[in-house]
């Protein structure tokens, strides 16, 4: 009851932290989007390049985020920034890069060689061909891969509240340090909501990308 | 005006295992509007020579000329557009309409959106399936064999003068294949394309062609016509994939016509009449049923014309044999 009563008390102030918090994501996910396709694309030319790549992705993906932030402090340091909203920016968009390269990755290398081979023999250009046929099949494994980003940069940012980035961590770690269970539980139910929403409505994004053609076959 | 001619054309691999030749300098010519059959066992090197047509092989030596032109000359993507190209796994777009697909190259020529739609319409009407139930179908709601259709009809939607086809009506069921190879034909005979085949069906590429070319590991063992390959194959290679039943598939190449004595008259009602346009399957078929020793030929209109007779029909199959 007394958790009720704060959320309700506090309404405007999670608002706000939550915008905080999904401005945080959705900065790091959009950069990550617009290098990690590219990069998943280009990556899908030539197996050693891919598997170098993916394995970086998969160092970075080990490191712990208090620890990444902790790397991030003395660096960003030098320019001003080391605390607060840049490096939470820059860590969530690390965390971002693998499922949305790798996505990228196996989706262009699953097109059917048929329809690469039919789609070069016709006439198209390189660019055409992953305009018009690789990307439109791809996209929704690619955008299942930014569902997976969002929901990890949902978790990351949380943590982020401990180098003073706010957002919905600043709940949690408050509560944590006033042992305070109603901003713990309020966090907590904040964050899992804002994970829940954000990947339901991306998993609408995807149903919607999804090319008319790929649902009917599912369909049928 | 677009004859294909291939002059000492050759694709070799580097392997670990040191070089391997796929196609070893093969020459051949097929006249304008001809169909050409490449003919082989797999792994014979038929494809590769297809895919050195339009490029998306290249040539380690050797020449491909197009209506008298160097391909060579030519941008690779640019060339495409001009080579209608179909393959066995037919490789419709899943993302776009049968519409769509159709319309691949005329987008990429810059056609409008009604004219584009127009020849979809067209194209789909000449193969036998209704447009406006068609059109608007994605790829994965069509049959094999109607895919397989639109597969053609995508070929053809820029009406390039060249026509790959890579065992094109290799992956559908028997019914399904000899009715689309006729439907083919007949368009064939409307729109006079230069078309390579390929194929490993020895049946399909006497049906269709106009000459055959056999291949093995990489090189051309014998091209020639039909007729003329089944009756006198070149050494026991050919012999042997032609098949021992070579004869019997000569009966189709060759018209009642071809073989009958002129007579005319009035028809005797009793013996067994053939059509003179007729192939000599029928022919033998009438022969085997009835043990007649002629039979009438008879016109459109049921004229006598002639008479074929058993004799006359041996002569003619074992003529060419040496």
């Amino acid at each position: 009851m007394e958790t009720l009563a704060f959320i309700v008390n506090n309404l405007p102030i999670i608002g706000e932290r939550a915008l905080e918090h999904l401005s945080i994501v959705g900065v790091a996910v959009g950069v990550a989007i617009i290098t990690g396709v590219p990069t998943g694309i280009a990556i899908s030319q030539s197996q050693r390049t891919a598997d170098t790549v993916l394995y970086l992705g998969s160092i970075v993906m080990t490191i712990p985020s208090i620890a990444l932030f902790g790397i991030l402090i003395p660096i960003l340091s030098k320019i001003g920034q080391g605390i607060g909203y840049l490096p939470a920016v820059i860590a969530a968009m690390l965390y971002a890069q693998l499922p949305i390269i790798r996505n990228t990755y196996t989706a262009i290398r699953n097109v059917d060689p048929a329809l690469r081979s039919a789609a070069i023999g016709m006439g198209m250009s390189t660019a055409q061909r992953l305009a018009r046929v690789e990307l439109p099949i791809a996209l929704p494994v690619i955008i299942a891969g930014v569902r997976v980003a969002v929901v990890i940069n949902i978790g990351v940012t949380a943590i982020a509240a401990y180098i003073g980035a706010g957002g919905l961590g600043t709940f949690i770690s408050r509560g944590i340090s006033q042992t305070d269970v109603r901003q713990l539980v309020t966090g907590a139910l904040a964050l899992g909501l804002l994970a829940i929403a954000a990947d339901y409505a991306l998993l609408g994004l995807q149903r919607h990308l999804t090319p008319k053609g790929l649902r009917a076959r599912r369909d049928a | 005006m677009a004859a294909i001619r291939l002059e000492a054309l050759t694709k070799t691999y580097a392997t670990p295992r040191g070089d391997v030749r796929a196609v070893e300098r093969v020459s051949l010519s097929v006249g304008d509007g001809q169909i050409c059959v490449l003919l082989g066992p797999s792994g014979c090197g038929k494809t590769t020579t297809l895919r050195m047509i339009n490029r998306l092989v290249t040539p380690s030596s050797g020449k491909v000329f197009i209506g008298g032109h160097d391909t060579d000359a030519a941008d690779p993507v640019e060339l495409r557009r001009t080579i209608g190209y179909v393959i066995q796994q037919i490789g419709l777009f899943p993302n776009m309409t049968v519409a769509g697909n159709i319309g691949v190259v005329p987008r990429l020529l810059g056609w409008s959106t009604e004219r584009t739609r127009a020849r979809a319409e067209e194209l789909l009407a000449m193969l036998a399936m209704e447009p406006k139930d068609f059109i608007d179908r994605y790829p994965g709601e069509l049959s094999g064999g109607q895919a397989q259709r639109v597969g053609v009809a995508r070929a053809l939607a820029a009406d390039p003068p060249v026509l790959l086809m890579d065992e094109p009506f290799g992956a559908l069921d028997p019914v399904n294949r000899e009715t689309i190879q006729d439907e083919f034909l007949r368009m064939q005979h409307a729109l006079k394309k230069t078309v390579i085949f390929v194929s490993h069906d020895i049946d399909e590429a006497v049906k269709l062609a106009d000459s055959i070319a056999i291949f093995r590991s990489g090189r051309l063992e014998q091209y020639a016509e039909p007729d003329h390959l089944l009756a006198q194959p070149a050494n026991e290679f050919v012999a042997s994939f032609v098949g021992s039943d070579r004869t019997l598939k000569r009966l189709r190449l060759i018209r009642a016509a071809d073989v009958m004595a002129r007579a005319s008259g009035n028809l005797d009602a009793t013996a067994p009449t053939v059509r003179a346009s007729e192939d000599l399957r029928r022919v033998a078929t009438l022969f085997l049923e009835h043990g007649a020793d002629s039979l009438a030929c008879v016109d459109e209109r049921g004229e006598l014309v002639g008479y074929v007779t058993r004799a006359a029909l041996a002569e003619r199959l074992g003529s060419a044999r040496r």
